[in-house]
């Protein structure tokens, strides 16, 4: 990590941090985690972006989209259905 | 509600009904479409895809029992038809076992530290950074990108991703963790302007 003091614990909490964030990891190695991160600033960061890059993904993929207009030209006449085809 | 509508398009669609089946693909095929994209990174293929995903779908309409929502079978249908199309491209990419173990040491080499979580949520979703995150998706190797696609955008469990895949399940944890470690490596270099400037202000 840029910046960031190696210990054993800092790589060690790595492995176990996709569990931790889905809640899925059991109450003792996340005790470890959240005890650890008290002192261990860049830790923290790495965990709460973490938790944040899934949450912006999550939400990316829940917004309504458009398809792009050719594909969806095409795909209608493939259909044939290009006469519902709303523009 | 849902169920209630999803039954009436059902018999439509059953009976033939053309523009049911319009108006289905209309519903439908921006959410699909995307899917069969963040899967396989490449457009024609995402396009030839969602063609023949409505095409099985319509033949395979009286296997469809409605235990799930009809857009949720259609999901079903496009994953694992995109799945198949990358497994032909590059056979051994998806099979294969490897990389199960996680190196903490390894993948913390070079780490960014950028709190980009303090930025206001007008500065986090911009269009231009919602172009950055689908890029940032399509530039993750096929090994990774599948596994995050599943569990965290189509939200598969653990289980069911590591059947869609034919991947141990402590696989699909090692590659979902690469991936969103990777990808919020990305996000922080992307940020990282952003929050500085957020600092100065």
């Amino acid at each position: 990590m840029t910046d960031h003091q190696h210990d054993y614990k800092c790589s060690n909490m790595l492995g176990n941090l996709s569990d931790y964030i889905d809640g899925e990891l059991q109450a003792d190695l996340c005790a470890q985690i959240e005890e650890h991160m008290k002192t261990c600033e860049n830790c923290r960061v790495v965990v709460n972006t973490l938790r944040k890059t899934v949450e912006l993904y999550e939400k990316c993929s829940e917004e309504k989209i458009a398809i792009p207009g050719d594909v969806k030209e095409r795909l209608f006449a493939r259909l044939e259905i290009q006469e519902y085809l709303k523009r | 509600m849902v169920e209630r509508q999803d039954d009436a398009t059902l018999e439509a669609l059953r009976s033939g009904d053309r523009e049911a089946f319009a108006s289905l693909v209309e519903d439908t095929s921006p959410q699909l479409y995307r899917t069969a994209l963040q899967i396989l990174a490449n457009e024609q293929d995402a396009e030839d895809v969602l063609q023949e995903t409505y095409i099985k779908a319509l033949k395979a309409l009286h296997e469809f029992e409605g235990r799930s929502s009809l857009s949720t079978w259609l999901h079903r249908i496009i994953v694992n038809e995109a799945l198949m199309l990358l497994r032909k491209r590059k056979a051994p990419m998806l099979s294969v076992e490897e990389g199960t173990s996680f190196n903490g040491e390894e993948e913390s080499e070079g780490m960014e530290i950028v709190d980009f979580c303090c930025l206001p949520e007008g500065e986090l979703m911009t269009a231009e950074s919602r172009l950055f995150m689908e890029r940032a998706i399509q530039d993750l190797p096929d090994t990774l990108r599948t596994v995050f696609v599943l569990r965290d955008l189509e939200g598969y469990s653990i289980q069911e991703t590591a059947e869609s895949l034919n991947l141990s399940e402590s696989n699909v944890k090692t590659r979902l963790l690469r991936a969103r470690l990777r990808l919020r490596q990305e996000l922080s270099g992307y940020y990282s302007e952003k929050v500085v400037k957020e600092k100065s202000e």
